[in-house]
């Protein structure tokens, strides 16, 4: 392959595309992981736990898929880049597809026994879980970044040992602390009442921690790229946008402007990704093996054809997905509170609360007699629909 | 990288996609059947569809989980433990993948979520419309990934450069005629699962005699697709074969335990050989004569080629070595498959005629025995089709351009491969436990009771959560 000297090339194109998976992905599932770790110690009783994990539970699934479609292109798109990562960071992978499991099955089965210890035990797993693979793909962004040795080839040589340097693992608590503040900021969106409350004094509580170690990771970060090349300029520019985006979350949301807070922790996480990926450009791993050049966009392409192709493919069908994910965003827009998910709500109760209209009221009487059938077929996701139910 | 590592690297792929495939077809069959007893809801407003749609669709959800929190795995696994393999054919077979992802796994997820929670949040025609996308979603998932597997087996679209393979037609890769039938036999089989699933749930509860109409309806429907999808499944897997016996000969002669060309071929119905990877002959074959040429090429002296002339054509294309896979799994998996698909359209007949004429399906006591043998089948078969179909091309992973031996990652040690194979293999038991606990407890628990509000214009609590 040729390097093409300029930006408008297919090989930039299908860069782009993936760095916007992976930051939909972040942006996403990050108030996502953060619930997952907030969850059981914002919810006190079993009733508020499923009214927080019930803010996620429809789209979790969908969120995920962004990561599997930036999987998916960087293997179509970057054969040499996909190989090369995913083979050399072997071990956190590992880490991060056991978390994500374990988190998966956590949260659709969470709620379908209601046994006590089977609960708790899944109230235990999620956290962890959401921890760790939050960590981990901040080791990850962080390793692309440092120097690996590597074979001509591209494919990292060194063991898992070398993968967590400092700044990777300053990157992994970023990661951790910024998804923290992410996921209460959310909650704070989503959830009315006593649960509205402790899920703000938790953003407060975050944002010191998230707010340190992101200044932390942006300053080591801004003296390895500080250089006067324009790239890397623009890189420091964006730095201190996710500096800037980072640090306000705090203060607007002391001042009560919670919907502008989740907005800038949406941004600090797109610009921090984004800043990571334009200093990682035209290179997609760094080497450090002398007389070994770094991989790039355009050592590592699939061919034209394929990239045309799924070009195509691409301007089809993202547009589509968008709107059909806003739309389920906007279908599952209201708030929940700890009366939502009390015991016992019957089937009445829910139907009397449902969004299409008071005439579901009189349809009346409870006939579930069978006490655990009323909890696994109405405990949950009731009415209290804003726009048509109040 | 030893050969230690390739042999654990492919131990891990083995497991985990059986594994994996043990719930997919679970989870696009129900999605059809789901979406047909909503539908059937919609059209007649008979409140035992209702139950029938949120009954099926909860055990449909609780396999629906570990389908999908297993399949990331496979993706993952390519780069993994495959980076040469990725590397190579990342242009080809990276394609499908990502396209996979990007247009069915956003589908279904999404609308999955819609469906499952949207009971009292759509109007009833949109809401029926999301399982419609989910089952359209996962069929077109797996429509995807056999696209890229078929290509493995065959790969056409192709340009070999110095270092890799790259596409030149998407066409090809996608509609290649071994990937339509290798398609529609995967669907069939899925339809099958499904169809025997529905079927021994019905018959639980019709054995107690609860909502014996409801039970009663669904249990038929689900023998009638069982039995028009086993036909479908055997015609498919027929012509699969078909195309087999011209690109991966190997892996007919050695289905077939057949070292000597033949013309007419006989087909071997039991062979019995020493035990070793590649014997040099089989001690007792009963044999059907003619009947292999005549399947493979239709026509009754149809030459088909053996193990040893197919080994000294490869050996002359592609320099010395061995390329037989282990013949004895070949044989028995090819025919754990075939029985069992004639197993289960003979049961399937026998149980429609059973209950023709409306014969109620509860009375034929003896058939219910069967039916939960039956439930058995579709795995155990499926499994096999897959042991068949990938160790059968071994050992080229992808035939004819790559062999499995130089598609390892090179710098993953042994102890990570087994660190990460133990790892797997633990959670997918815990995991598969849990599936099984849970399924088994709401299929006892029974449909859920009626509904005040099951008119088709009342709002719906959601399911489950």
């Amino acid at each position: 392959m040729v390097a093409d000297p300029g930006l408008l090339n297919l090989e930039t194109l299908w860069f782009v595309l993936i760095a916007v998976l992976w930051i939909g992905f972040f942006v996403l599932e990050g108030f996502d992981f953060g619930i997952g770790m907030l969850y059981p110690f914002l919810g006190r009783d079993d009733p508020e736990r499923h009214a927080l994990l019930a803010t996620i539970l429809p789209v979790w699934d969908s969120y995920e898929v962004w990561l599997i479609v930036a999987a998916g292109a960087m293997f179509a798109a970057f054969p040499g880049w996909y190989a090369g990562l995913f083979s050399g960071f072997y071990l956190p992978l590992f880490g991060i597809l056991v978390a994500l499991i374990v988190r998966g099955v956590a949260i659709e089965y969470r709620n379908k026994h209601t046994g006590g210890s089977w609960r708790r035990t899944w109230d235990v797993a999620m956290p962890i879980s959401c921890l760790l693979a939050s960590f981990l793909f901040g080791v990850l962004f962080a390793g692309m970044l440092n120097g690996l040795e590597m074979d001509a080839d591209g494919l990292i040589t060194v063991g898992p040992a070398a993968l967590f340097s400092g700044y990777a693992v300053l990157a992994g608590l970023t990661f951790v602390a910024v998804f923290l503040l992410h996921g209460a900021l959310f909650l704070t969106l989503r959830t009315r009442d006593e649960l509205e409350v402790r899920s703000r004094r938790a953003a407060l509580l975050c944002w010191p921690a998230a707010a340190a170690l992101l200044t932390g990771f942006l300053a080591w970060t801004g003296v390895r790229a500080a250089s006067p090349d324009p790239q890397n300029i623009l890189v420091l520019a964006l730095i201190s946008a996710t500096f800037l985006a980072g640090v306000a979350a705090g203060p607007l949301v002391w001042l009560r402007r919670a919907g502008s807070a989740f907005a800038a922790t949406s941004a600090a996480i797109l610009l921090l990704v984004a800043s990571l990926l334009v200093w990682l450009y035209p290179r997609v791993l760094v080497s450090a093996s002398p007389g070994v050049q770094s991989p790039t966009v355009f050592s590592t392409a699939s061919s034209r054809y394929t990239l045309v192709a799924m070009t195509i493919v691409a301007i089809i069908f993202v547009p589509i997905v968008l709107a059909y994910q806003a739309w389920a965003l906007r279908v599952f827009r209201a708030r929940f509170s700890r009366d939502d998910f009390a015991d016992p709500p019957s089937a009445a109760d829910l139907l009397r609360r449902g969004p299409l209209g008071g005439g579901a009221s009189d349809r009346g009487a409870t006939d579930s007699t069978d006490s655990t059938d009323t909890t696994d077929t109405t405990d949950g996701e009731p009415g209290g629909q804003p726009g048509t139910g109040r | 990288m030893t050969s230690d590592a390739l042999d654990l690297a492919r131990w891990q792929f083995g497991v985990t996609i059986v594994y994996h495939f043990l719930f997919v077809p679970v989870t696009i069959g129900m999605a059809w059947f789901v979406a047909g007893m909503q539908t059937a809801w919609q059209r007649t407003g008979k409140e035992r569809y209702l139950r029938a749609t949120r009954f099926f669709g909860k055990l449909f959800l609780i396999n629906f989980a570990l389908g999908v929190v297993t399949g990331i795995v496979q993706e993952f696994q390519f780069g993994m433990n495959w980076a040469l393999y990725s590397r190579y054919v990342g242009d080809v077979f990276g394609a499908p993948l990502a396209i996979e992802a990007l247009v069915a796994f956003f589908l279904e997820s999404t609308f999955i979520g819609l469906w499952i929670f949207g009971w009292d949040r759509l109007r009833p025609k949109l809401h029926l419309a999301t399982i419609w996308l989910v089952a359209i979603g996962t069929t077109a998932s797996a429509y995807f990934i056999l696209a890229a597997n078929s290509w493995m087996q065959n790969p056409v679209g192709t340009r070999v450069t110095e270092d890799r393979a790259e596409m030149v037609s998407l066409a090809q890769v996608f509609f290649q005629p071994l990937q339509v039938w290798h398609f529609v036999h995967t669907l069939a089989i899925a339809l099958i699962t499904a169809g025997l699933l529905v079927l021994a749930v019905a018959v639980y509860w019709l054995r107690r005699g609860k909502d014996v109409r409801l039970f009663r309806a669904v249990g038929r429907n689900a023998l009638l697709v069982t039995f028009v999808s086993s036909v479908v499944a055997i015609g498919a897997g027929h012509f699969q074969a078909q195309i087999l016996t011209d690109v991966q000969p190997m892996k007919i002669a050695a289905a077939e335990a057949l070292y000597e060309s033949a013309s007419p071929a006989p087909l071997s119905l039991f062979a019995v050989g020493p035990w070793e990877k590649r014997p040099e002959r089989v001690d007792v074959n009963i044999e059907l004569p003619y009947a292999l040429s005549v399947l493979s090429t239709n026509s009754v002296d149809g030459r088909i080629k053996g193990i040893n002339e197919v080994q000294q054509e490869y050996r002359q294309q592609y320099g010395p070595g061995d390329y037989t896979p282990i013949i004895g799994t070949i044989y028995w998996t090819w025919r754990v498959m075939i029985t069992i698909g004639f197993a289960v359209l003979i049961f399937s007949a026998v149980g429609l005629w059973l209950t023709r004429k409306g014969r109620p399906l509860e009375r034929a006591r003896r058939f219910h025995t069967w039916a939960y043998l039956f439930l058995a089948t579709p795995f155990i078969a499926a499994t096999a089709g897959w042991l068949f179909t990938e160790m059968g091309r071994q050992p080229w992973i992808v035939q004819g351009l790559l062999f499995t031996r130089e598609a390892v990652s090179p710098y993953v040690g042994v102890s990570s491969v087994v660190f990460t194979l133990v790892g797997f293999t633990l959670a997918y038991t815990i995991l598969g436990a849990v599936e099984v606990w849970l399924i088994t407890r709401a299929v006892k628990k029974g449909p859920e009771e009626k509904f005040e509000g099951a008119s088709t214009k009342a709002p719906l609590p959601p399911m489950l959560y």
